[in-house]
């Protein structure tokens, strides 16, 4: 089989200086997206474990592919010893162990007011196919809210098929498309349909690959600036999702915004998971709390 | 005199050569990565099956996306090969309507084929042939059975997203709850239609209309359409051909 450049590595990680045994109570947010899945596991509010995966065809094994890396390397912690389980994203409502459903809007908000703080009011985002500006408060909740709901072009997606058909791995095209001199016009359509015909189009045209990559991604930085200015950017900004890891995007899109995005202390991708797992601790704190009142 | 109209498509390239307006030969060769190189081959399957080369030609136009990677010939604009094309072929035409892989136009004529006005969508897939590629691997059904597939459809139902990607989506959740393929694949033939007739009506409907590109073998796309615009389609015998018929007619100066 051909090497996939499309191909993102997979990841987890458990915190060294936690134990889940000491925890009072233990809560997981999972985050089924159209391209990834993610789980947190936290231990009293604080991250205990996360895992990034690739969804599956199926929202229901893609939320448990994502739970099960999470609980890798945890010394014994099982499904059975969480409290209390949040789904969030495109397949939330396929999540089969969790309590409760909640829209990733609200959930990428309250996460990325964790990840980085509680200064943040404008958080951006960009997912696989699809990107939302959200406005909000010093607690992580929603003030208000922009998304792309009729158009998917110039999503994580095509920033795929860019890696595939040029050759270069997907963690690096953000770093490419900066080694340009000259700042090429973006392309005329960021459509994901069209992405390779777009890439193919610009390869014929002599054009080297980084070039390619930097006309790319000023057109999707473009796309998303125009989103993010009907909202409103309120400093602090910070950037979660996929795209918030790739250079050549954000380098651009903070340039046409003027504003510098925070940079962030876990990695933005595991957002929406991890703001699912902080409202799953406060929705258990609650439970626990009415319990002990009886 | 002999002529040759070339178009180059995003998905393929098409050569039809005339003799005083009348067709003598005619190409279809996929576009590929290199497009010069892929003319070349075009060319050379002309020679074989009906023995003619560039050297024949009096004179050689090119139109289409890629019209400009030729440099050799003289350029045609898509809207103009296309409206002198279907006017040869069909005199009443006032409406062209192209649907190729990757475009989507349409483009108001005078009585006498002249362009007055058109509209051009090239830079979303929805109201494009790559919609129904991208709905027909989804649904796992060859691209072309799709069509006839879609007129045994019993009952109708929509699919609401305009973007192929949502609508792709939209498609599995379709699939999920076991509605019958024919329903889906008249969905899909709908929506193309509903995105390619908002686009006509920027130029305005006159008839008659006539459908060119490749879209239009797809008979339920046909179906579709004729019943969103409320009058007969024509779609002529070959109708990915008639931007390179047009474009050698407009070559032989006719």
């Amino acid at each position: 089989m051909a090497e996939e450049f499309w191909r993102w590595t997979e990841s987890r990680w458990t915190n060294p200086d936690l134990s889940w045994k000491d925890g009072k109570i233990l809560t997981a947010g999972v985050d089924v997206g159209s391209v990834s899945s993610q789980a947190v596991i936290t231990v009293d509010g604080q991250v205990y474990a996360y895992a990034n995966t690739r969804t599956e065809p199926d929202s229901a094994s893609s939320a448990i592919k994502a739970i099960n890396r999470a609980l890798e390397d945890t010394g014994g912690l099982t499904l059975a010893n969480i409290q209390y389980t949040v789904g969030t994203g495109y397949g939330r409502v396929n999540v089969p162990f969790a309590q409760r459903a909640i829209t990733e809007i609200s959930c990428h908000a309250r996460g990325a007011n964790f990840i980085y703080g509680p200064t943040i009011r404008t958080v951006l985002d960009m997912g696989g196919q699809d990107c939302k500006a959200i406005r909000c408060d010093e607690k992580g909740k929603v003030t208000s809210f922009l998304m792309n709901d009729k158009c998917a072009a110039g999503t994580g997606r095509s920033m795929e098929i860019f890696a595939d058909v040029l050759g270069v791995s997907i963690n690096e095209v953000g770093e490419l498309s900066l080694q340009v001199e000259e700042e090429p016009p973006p392309v005329s359509s960021t459509c994901v349909v069209f992405a390779k015909s777009e890439a193919i189009g610009l390869l014929r045209k002599g054009w080297p690959r980084e070039k390619v990559l930097a006309s790319y991604s000023s057109a999707m930085a473009h796309r998303v600036v125009s989103l993010l200015e009907r909202i409103g950017v309120e400093k602090e900004f910070g950037i979660t999702g996929g795209i918030a890891k790739n250079k050549g995007v954000v380098t651009r899109l903070e340039k046409e915004l003027g504003v510098t995005a925070l940079i962030p202390n876990y990695d933005p991708q595991i957002a929406g998971a991890l703001g699912a797992a902080m409202i799953a601790q406060a929705l258990a704190e609650k439970a626990n709390s009415r319990q002990d009142s009886r | 005199m002999l002529t040759a109209g070339v178009d180059i498509g995003a998905k393929t390239i098409k050569i039809v050569i005339v003799d005083d307006g009348e067709i003598k030969a005619k190409n279809i060769t996929m576009s590929g990565y290199n497009l010069m190189e892929s003319n070349a081959q075009a060319w050379a399957d002309l020679e074989t099956h009906y023995g003619y080369n560039t050297g024949d030609m009096d004179k050689i136009l090119v139109t289409g996306a890629g019209r400009k990677a030729i440099k050799a010939a003289d350029e045609v604009t898509e809207a103009v090969a296309a409206a002198r094309g279907s006017f040869a072929l069909c005199e009443s035409v006032r409406t062209v309507i192209e649907v190729g892989s990757e475009e989507g136009r349409a483009i108001k004529i005078d009585e006498g084929g002249k362009v007055i006005d058109f509209a051009i969508n090239e830079k979303c897939a929805s109201g494009t042939g790559a919609f129904i590629e991208a709905m027909a691997s989804v649904l796992g059904v060859p691209l072309e059975e799709l069509g006839p597939m879609s007129l045994k459809s019993t009952s109708c139902v929509a699919i609401k997203a305009q973007c192929a990607v949502f609508a792709e989506s939209e498609l599995v959740t379709m699939i999920h709850s076991k509605i019958p393929k024919p329903d889906m694949a008249r969905a899909i033939h709908d929506a193309l239609a509903g995105r390619v007739v908002s686009m006509v009506r920027w130029v305005g409907i006159e008839q008659s209309v006539m459908l060119i590109g490749g879209v239009s073998r797809n008979i339920g796309f046909v179906k579709s359409l004729g019943q969103k615009l409320e009058c007969e389609v024509i779609v002529p015998q070959d109708p990915e051909y008639v931007s390179a018929y047009g474009t050698a007619l407009i070559a032989a100066g006719r």
